[in-house]
């Protein structure tokens, strides 16, 4: 049974990272490489000229672009561990769990681990101001859990208790409030910013799109070749 | 016996199943959160673009 699991998971994680590691290079990269610039004060901009929007960046960096590669495989790969066990528990439950269903598991985990923490705490363009990085991930971790339980609840609850108890678990993190700068100090133009935050979303749905198909669809299929083997 | 069965089959998925989940709670930890800075800096674009508290 644990070998359902981690298989399940590591194909679903490798394969849905792997993708998205190539999405992220062609969409976010661009971005957040742009926003360096400003960050590290090669560029400029509110001052007396004008600054293109358009900037020559660097190329393809083996080194960098292949470890983000493989860090957001293992990222998608965790996730999918985190999704297979979850799936396990809604099977249980009654839930159907397949390639198909599984996009649905998939825009749950991007609302739990994307949007809802994303709601307060923006995806970071580098060189913007923020709170302690402690704080802040003790709120991220916080907002997710809160996010999943919740999630759990609008779909496998029976009552209005259950239902009304996920909108309270959804909305709690955000009227807590993120921890928030004291000040705004960052550097990079707040067009930046917002394409980089909406790149990031976009990218974490098409991720988790992904990963809840192939983890329902290799879920399915290594608990028949199980079914097959006994 | 259909109760049963049901029975079973949780008893025997609830532990690898809180396995699978703890082994991916301390891998995403570990790509996205931990802040040595090894591993912050082999991360970092993919902590960003992840939505992840980054620095």
């Amino acid at each position: 049974m644990t070998s359902r699991f981690l298989i399940s998971a590591l194909f679903a994680g490798a394969l849905s990272g792997a993708i998205i590691g190539l999405l992220q290079l062609m969409f976010v990269q661009p971005v957040l490489l742009h926003a360096e610039l400003y960050e590290s004060g090669e560029l400029v901009h509110f001052g007396a000229e004008a600054v293109s929007a358009h900037p020559a960046l660097p190329g393809f960096d083996l080194m960098r672009d292949g470890l983000s590669v493989i860090f957001t495989m293992l990222t998608y790969t965790g996730y999918a561990l985190i999704l297979v066990a979850a799936m396990s528990f809604g099977e249980d439950r009654g839930a159907r769990i397949d390639g198909r269903w599984g996009i649905l598991w998939g825009v749950a985990g991007f609302v739990a681990f994307h949007l809802a923490p994303g709601f307060s705490l923006a995806p970071e363009v580098p060189g913007v101001a923020a709170a302690d990085v402690t704080l802040r991930q003790i709120w991220w971790f916080g907002t997710a859990i809160s996010a999943c339980i919740a999630l759990w609840l609008l779909a496998f609850g029976q009552n209005w208790a259950a239902w009304g108890a996920a909108a309270l678990l959804l909305a709690a993190p955000h009227l807590i409030g993120a921890p928030e700068p004291e000040t705004f100090t960052g550097p990079v133009p707040t067009e930046i910013g917002a394409l980089f935050a909406a790149r990031a979303l976009g990218i974490g749905l098409a991720a988790w799109v992904l990963l809840g198909s192939f983890a329902g669809y290799f879920w399915q299929r290594e608990g028949e070749h199980a079914a097959q083997a006994a | 016996m259909t109760t049963l069965t049901a029975k079973s089959l949780s008893a025997s998925r609830f532990v690898p199943a809180v396995f699978a989940a703890a082994l991916g709670i301390a891998l995403i930890t570990l790509t996205g959160h931990v802040q040595a800075a090894a591993l912050h800096d082999a991360a970092h674009d993919v902590r960003h673009a992840t939505g992840f508290p980054c620095h």
